[in-house]
């Protein structure tokens, strides 16, 4: 369409393509700003493994380091509380661990590559909170069903001694479990997996 | 001066014919005319506007003395509490001016959904309004972390979680939010520099859209009718008086008033028994142990509880988001022509009880450890303020409203006036209580202090 010589229709087009261009270079202006705001390099670098001595640990106790920012715990568990584990497959949501993440080697009911160490990271799978170790069975305040574990105290998340969520709780997954192998029988190495190292 | 005019005169007349700022205090102050009838719900904005001043100036001077690092933060708010000069006085007029804040915003809000000011024309000034609220929390949850306490830093942790319940992205956008797997410094100086500069000017430009909105469509006022349309001669509403001076005396008077709860508040009680500053904030921020009961600030609570009231990580994200996003839907679900709870009808009057009981319940149960009781409460109380909305395009378009006047009446009803048997029997205790020995014996002890005050004169 032409008026006073001029083609509206051309300088619409021009207007619209000018326009579409211009709004992509923005949005390739925008990729800088927004990956600064990723992990830099140094705290990817920060995954570190580290090792934790065992040695010293009695049936019942924990031990809690910090790996990559997050506490993981090292529990020695008793026979009683291993026990404990087969009767809670009907109450814990996902009792073979399907859902969460734990290395191959530790994706068995103990959760743990020794039935008697368990290492899991420390991190409520809810919103993050710091579970509490309770192993004492059937306290006042948590009830005569429980029979210890871990209880998220920001949001009553409750998990078995091998970190599988309970029912009805609004954790959705187990515990995660990190990579982990024995240097020896006294020495766990987190961070890593026995294959890769 | 020649021509007969001052030195000042000629000055104004010099900057008016380049920027007319004579003319636009003019047309913003003496021209604007707002309803003569405002009550004590009115002042809430223009205090909101005081402790927004207060928030930037005291943030400006803490933010020469306070070190967004990890290493650094705890011991900076401690150096400013202790080793700068009236550094304490500082801090807490900022700690105190963001629970206020809040305090203040809550009512401004009330206020709106009491006598319908954010129904048509003033749905744009209801939504802008909602924004700066939404930026606010952003504000105050980031300006929570920068003390890197531990109830700093495990809110900060529970809260950016929130975002891991999104499907797919989620965990990537927490990540991404927090800038490293766990809150670290990273968290905590990315939150400063939204803190101190993005968040700060985002409101401050939406304060002047919420502004400009507000003098387009004219303030709505307790009898919710337009002043607008009943104009005298020469085209002043009126039931309109100038914002100066009538208004800017009045707001300048409970400034007062504001200042001095503000100032009693700061003196005497600066954590409000552990609400505005949490007791386990004084413990430095410690990754490997969550404190025994978190909480956020009390503002956030009553959103907290309907988080914690659905047994479902994504679940109670949503019903939080919802919570919040009904909100902003407010104008289109009420179908009611009528403004004013004045001449609105009983359902209207009974569902705002229950939508303002549970909001205090839940924001009350959220401070409270988790018992199954407690999430009983917090569920029922979830329920009721979701009705409110839900329910409100049907009780609105079938509730039977009273005539609304066409000029304006009180700013508050007598109590003679009031119809409703409460009324009535707040008049018999009120009576009783006139003639009550002890009401006339304080009454005798006034009469003789002030006589003896009089007489001495």
């Amino acid at each position: 369409m032409m008026i006073e010589g001029v083609d509206i229709e051309k300088r619409r087009f021009l207007t619209k393509t000018a326009t579409v261009v211009g709004a992509v270079g923005a949005g390739f202006l925008a990729v800088p700003f927004l990956s600064s705001m990723r992990p830099s390099a140094k705290a990817e670098a920060m995954g570190a493994p580290v090792e934790v001595d065992i040695a010293k640990l009695e049936p019942g106790q924990r031990v809690v380091v910090l790996w990559r920012g997050k506490p993981v715990w090292v529990v020695r568990r008793t026979t009683e509380a291993l026990a404990s584990l087969a009767a809670l497959d009907n109450e814990v949501a996902d009792p073979n661990s399907d859902q969460s993440q734990q290395p191959q080697s530790s994706k068995n009911e103990a959760r743990a590559i020794k039935a008697e160490y368990f290492v899991a990271v420390g991190v409520c799978t809810h919103l993050g909170c710091s579970p509490v170790y309770r192993p004492e069975v059937a306290p006042a305040d948590l009830g005569v069903d429980w029979k210890g574990g871990f209880f998220c105290p920001c949001h009553g998340s409750k998990f078995d001694f091998a970190g599988r969520v309970y029912k009805g709780v609004p954790a959705p997954v187990n515990l995660d479990i990190p990579p982990h192998y024995y240097i020896s029988d006294t020495r766990i190495m987190i961070g890593l997996d026995g294959e890769k190292a | 001066m020649n021509s007969g005019k001052t030195v000042g005169g000629a000055v104004r007349e010099w900057i008016d014919e380049r920027l007319p700022v004579s003319k636009f205090l003019e047309d913003q102050l003496l021209k604007y005319y707002a309803p003569k009838n405002f009550n004590f719900l009115y002042f809430f904005g223009s205090l909101a506007v005081l402790v927004l001043i207060n928030q930037i100036v005291t943030g400006i001077v803490l933010a020469m003395h306070y070190k967004p690092a990890a290493e650094l933060a705890f011991d900076s708010v401690e150096y400013i509490m202790r080793d700068v000069s009236w550094g304490w006085l500082l801090r807490y007029l900022h700690s105190t001016g963001a629970s206020l804040f809040f305090i203040v915003i809550y009512i401004h809000m009330f206020r709106a959904l009491f006598y319908g000011s954010f129904k048509k024309p003033r749905e744009l000034l209801w939504l802008f309004g909602m924004v700066i609220f939404v930026l606010l929390m952003g504000e105050a949850f980031m300006g929570y972390l920068l003390p890197w306490g531990q109830m700093s830093y495990w809110g900060a942790q529970v809260i950016i979680s929130l975002f891991g319940a999104i499907p797919v992205i989620g965990e990537d956008l927490a990540v991404w939010i927090r800038g490293d797997y766990v809150i670290a410094d990273a968290t905590l100086n990315r939150f400063f520099a939204l803190h101190v500069v993005a968040l700060p000017l985002a409101i401050l430009g939406l304060v002047v859209f919420h502004l400009a909105a507000l003098r387009t469509t004219g303030s709505n006022n307790p009898d919710g009718i337009e002043i607008k349309k009943n104009r005298n001669l020469v085209g002043i509403p009126k039931d309109g008086i100038p914002f100066h001076p009538y208004y800017t005396v009045k707001d300048l008077y409970v400034a007062g008033i504001f200042l001095i709860i503000f100032s009693y508040i700061v003196f005497y009680s600066p954590e409000m028994g552990g609400l505005f500053l949490e007791h386990p904030n004084f413990d430095p921020a410690d990754p490997m142990k969550t404190p025994e009961h978190i909480q956020p600030v009390w503002y956030f609570t009553p959103f907290y509880s309907i988080l914690r009231a659905i047994p479902s990580k994504l679940g109670g994200v949503i019903g939080m988001g919802a919570s919040i996003v009904v909100l902003f839907l407010l104008p289109w679900l009420d179908r009611c022509p009528v403004k004013s709870v004045r001449y609105r009808g009983p359902l209207f009057k009974i569902a705002l009880t229950g939508f303002v009981i549970s909001f205090l319940a839940l924001g009350v149960l959220g401070t409270k450890p988790v018992t199954d009781l407690n999430t009983l409460l917090a569920r029922i109380f979830s329920g009721v303020y979701f009705a409110f909305f839900v329910l409100m395009p049907i009780f609105s378009s079938i509730e039977i409203t009273k005539p609304v006047p066409d000029r304006v009446t009180e700013p508050v009803i007598p109590l003679s006036k009031r119809e409703g048997f409460q009324w009535r029997m707040i008049e018999e205790g009120l009576s009783a209580l006139q003639h009550a020995p002890a009401y006339l014996y304080i009454k005798s002890i006034l009469a003789k202090v002030s006589g003896k005050v009089s007489g001495s004169n």
